[in-house]
């Protein structure tokens, strides 16, 4: 799972580093039209609907609180 | 608050959209980002096509050209109107009211009550509100309710946030008394303390319009606005309706004691593709019964998007048919509403173009 969302971050900004970056958004890796990009994606490749009160920075922040996140959806 | 209406009814409904159209493929260079992030984001959020007024064109015009045509076509009796409610948050002027204008420019009748109101993405609801409070006296019998913005221009031609997703237009909704006995639900709730959430800094009495404030500036994202701009904190109005308006659709559904699945047709002001998308897998209501497909043909017109997704999705149906409707309004204010309805054989339920 893990390697699908670097996969889908790296198409959204080729060349930068999600692995490293411990928050996405203070390292300036994600805005909320990358957000936005990223959850469509995701919702698309996992069949969820990730819901809206879900689509928070902190659910986004890097890696691993997004691969709890798509946990929730998908176990 | 909740609240209930006996014994009114909508009547009639016209949406006025003007011929010009933008595509957002043609300004995609305009924006600081490349053509395929445009692109990829356009897809998800809905950028497509806005139907924006031509400089110079205003609210009394578009309004003024919608009642011609309801006169001309014998749909409305210009003696027979007693209240014109005008929701707008780009009059003509700062004063007199543009409800006055339209008034006079159609020579209608001087016993009658007009009456401005700024609101926008709930406008139409607030506008139904005050018809149905309008209709309890006696004298009033029917009342014309605008809903008009040309407010594109607001949006900065730089700004990807908000300036593909903005549209212009009007709409006539006829609301009257039935001897019919009905109830109409309603709730509405609003918070002020949100209100910079959507706003345009400049250009009332607090900050006047001024050189300085024209002047163009970058966001973190990339984007260039303007105080004299509309700026749109786009992460903070996307939590906004995907907290607020479930809890307000199903506090409606329980208050007027109707299950989710009778209700024919959820028709939700649309700020985005995206948010509608998510509002409804929220809600477990199907794309077809509450359709996102206004923002991507027209843009958002604030208070005119309600009335269009009625006039655009349902048209003649609703001239013959019966529908139990569920209308949302979300936005500006911030301000959050929403009524649930009969609604159907009405006399006129079209759109035509300016």
């Amino acid at each position: 799972m893990k390697e699908v969302v670097v996969k889908i971050l790296e198409s959204l900004r080729p060349g930068e580093d999600y692995v490293k970056s411990e928050n996405f958004v203070v390292d300036g890796l994600l805005d909320s039209f990358d957000l936005i990009v990223l959850v469509s994606e995701l919702d698309e490749h996992f069949t969820i609907s990730i819901k809206g009160t879900d689509i928070i920075p902190e659910n986004f922040m890097n890696i691993e609180a997004i691969n709890t996140l798509l946990t929730k959806y998908t176990s | 608050m909740n609240l209930k209406y006996h014994n009114k009814k909508i009547t009639g409904m016209l949406t006025v959209i003007p011929q010009n159209e933008v595509k957002f493929e043609d300004t995609i260079g305009n924006y600081n980002f490349s053509s395929k992030q445009s692109k990829q984001l356009g897809k998800i959020m809905g950028y497509n096509r806005q139907r924006i007024v031509l400089p110079g064109v205003t609210v009394s015009d578009l309004c003024v050209h919608g009642l011609n045509y309801l006169f001309n076509e014998d749909f409305l009796n210009k003696d027979e109107i007693d209240a014109l409610i005008l929701v707008t948050e780009s009059p003509d002027y700062i004063l007199p009211p543009t409800s006055n204008v339209i008034q006079g420019r159609l020579n209608l009748k001087e016993d009658i009550f007009c009456m401005d109101i700024n609101q926008g993405c709930a406008g139409h609801l607030i506008g139904l509100m005050q018809a149905f409070a309008m209709l309890e006296q006696v004298s009033i019998n029917k009342v014309v309710l605008l809903n008009a913005d040309v407010l594109s221009h607001k949006a900065s031609e730089r700004d990807r946030n908000s300036r593909p997703l903005a549209g212009d237009g009007a709409s006539i909704t006829i609301v009257e008394k039935c001897e019919e006995q009905n109830t109409i639900y309603a709730n509405l709730k609003m918070d002020g303390k949100r209100h910079e959430a959507l706003i345009i800094p400049a250009g009332g009495f607090k900050t006047p319009s001024s050189p300085q404030t024209g002047i163009l500036k970058e966001d973190d994202n990339g984007n260039f606005r303007a105080l004299d701009h509309l700026h749109m904190k786009g992460d903070v109005v996307f939590n906004f309706v995907q907290k607020e308006v479930p809890l307000m659709i199903d506090s409606l559904l329980e208050f007027a004691k109707i299950e989710k699945d009778e209700v024919d047709y959820y028709l939700f002001h649309q700020p985005n593709r995206f948010m509608l998308q998510k509002l409804a897998d929220r809600l477990e209501v199907s794309y077809d019964k509450l359709p996102n497909n206004i923002v991507e043909r027209f843009g958002n017109a604030n208070s005119v998007t309600v009335p269009t997704v009625v006039t655009y999705n349902l048209g003649e149906k609703a001239e013959t048919n019966e529908y139990l409707i569920c209308l949302a309004g979300f936005g500006v204010g911030l301000t959050w509403c929403s009524m649930l309805m009969k609604f159907g054989k009405l006399d006129f339920c079209k759109m035509i173009e300016y």
